[in-house]
């Protein structure tokens, strides 16, 4: 059964000077993506996202990196292996976002909140954004997830956030606040402690 | 979903832990808590995707791409490898985005107060995409050595970063190459803490002289594996 016939590659911290190839806006300088996700013609409700990544010792994680990977507000992912063609793609959206945390340990992003995906056994999960974090001292990225604090009854019968101990699972759930501007949902993300981010294996 | 679209899980046995004294940032930093095991979903089994429009040619060649005036100071060198997966197939319009120091051992980064001098025929950052056959090749000029504040007289050895995505959000993969002889490698925590000798010495790039380019650049070899796919591929 297991046919691994090369050994994976060991991944290396990303380290703090990554900024100028990775987000590189301060650079003078056009990345691959930014953290404004969604634009004008983006179809969905659009909302931001922010808090901040706190370390072990509360201090802030300034010179992390943040990505972010979501599907569309109808649901659907943009890559192939996501073939529903019942559930339209947006041309105006491709779901992958990056952000680098400023002196505040803070990361923003503008993007449009997106529809329910099919999980284990075709349930559908929760409305969810996936979350990769990295930065000098970590050696390996970690995953995580940002779910919607006014998504109740969704969040109630969602098979992953149900596999997580009852006491944890608020450290993946983002409150709402409604603004002038619009919805901004907040979620920190701590390193360790009592608050530890739930951090997957995936 | 089907068993056979899955990925191979991380190998904890060959990537390093999130906690490794040595490398101080780590101490507060590292989740502590045991992993939550996520099944793959379709949020997993999807990620970003970047294609010819993301890259331009000048992107794969740090000895041009940031040339103000001149040319870079340093040795050049051109960099090959195939990017392949654990079950030994290529992996092809993969985007690999780079970021090195200059030959001084100074990144062009803004918090980098190194004492060491720009140069202003050098930024130091580029992307490519892997070919049919898993191959990509960029030029740039040897990265220089650089201190750090782990621990007193601590060096950086020789590296340049490399960024994967490969074709999932779970394929990702962030590491280092590294240059082979390098005197700082077995001083370096960062280099250390991969668990596995042989897989911590798969980040040393080859010198080659198939790659060397005659009259101007150094070669050097350095293959990258991502994760494969769970499910025995069918035969033929
Ligand atoms: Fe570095």
């Amino acid at each position: 059964m297991d046919n691994r016939k090369m050994q994976q590659t060991p991944g290396q911290t990303i380290g703090p000077y990554f900024a100028y190839c990775l987000t590189p806006e301060g650079y003078g300088r056009k990345g691959i993506t930014s953290n404004v996700l969604a634009g004008p013609a983006t179809k969905g409700e659009h909302i931001r996202i922010t808090g901040r990544l706190i370390a072990g010792d509360g201090s802030p994680l300034d010179d992390a990196l943040v990505e972010v990977w979501q599907a569309n507000a109808a649901g659907r992912y943009a890559h192939a292996a996501d073939n529903r063609a019942d559930v339209a793609l947006d041309p105006a959206f491709n779901g992958f976002g990056r952000c680098q945390t400023d002196k505040d340990g803070r990361f923003t992003f503008d993007t449009v909140k997106p529809g329910r995906v099919p999980g284990q056994g075709n349930r559908l999960q929760a409305p969810h954004i996936s979350v990769i974090i990295q930065s000098r001292g970590m050696l390996s990225h970690a995953f995580t997830r940002i779910y919607f604090g006014d998504e109740t009854k969704a969040n109630d019968e969602d098979p992953v956030l149900n596999s997580i101990e009852a006491a944890r699972r608020p450290t993946v759930i983002a409150r709402r606040e409604d603004t002038p501007g619009g919805a901004v949902y907040h979620l920190d993300i701590h390193m360790q402690g009592d608050q530890e981010t739930v951090f997957f294996d995936a | 979903m089907s068993d056979s679209n899955t990925y191979l899980p991380r190998d904890w046995g060959l990537q390093p832990p999130y906690l490794y004294e040595g490398y101080k940032s780590t101490v507060e930093r590292s989740p502590r808590k045991p992993l939550v095991p996520l099944p793959q979903t379709l949020s997993e089994l999807t990620g970003p995707v970047y294609g010819h429009d993301a890259v331009r040619e000048i992107d794969s060649d740090l000895t041009k791409n940031g040339a103000l005036n001149g040319q870079p100071l340093g040795q050049r060198i051109k960099v090959t490898g195939r990017v392949t997966d654990e079950n030994g197939r290529p992996v092809p319009n993969a985007l690999i985005e780079i970021w090195q120091a200059n030959a001084a051992g100074r990144y062009v980064h803004k918090v980098d107060n190194h004492d060491a001098p720009l140069d202003p025929n050098f930024f130091g950052a580029g992307r490519f995409l892997t070919g049919p056959d898993g191959r990509y090749t960029f030029r740039s000029i040897r990265p220089g050595e650089y201190p750090w504040a782990n621990h007193h007289k601590a060096f950086r050895p020789a590296h340049i970063h490399f960024s994967l995505f490969g074709p999932s959000f779970v394929t990702r993969l962030v590491t280092q190459m590294y240059f082979p002889g390098d005197p700082l490698l077995p001083l370096d925590p960062i280099f250390l803490s991969i668990p596995d000798v042989n897989a911590r010495n798969r980040l040393i790039s080859r010198y080659s002289v198939e790659a060397t380019d005659a009259d101007f650049a150094l070669g050097y070899e350095y293959d990258i594996v991502l994760r494969g796919s769970k499910a025995t591929p069918m035969e033929g």
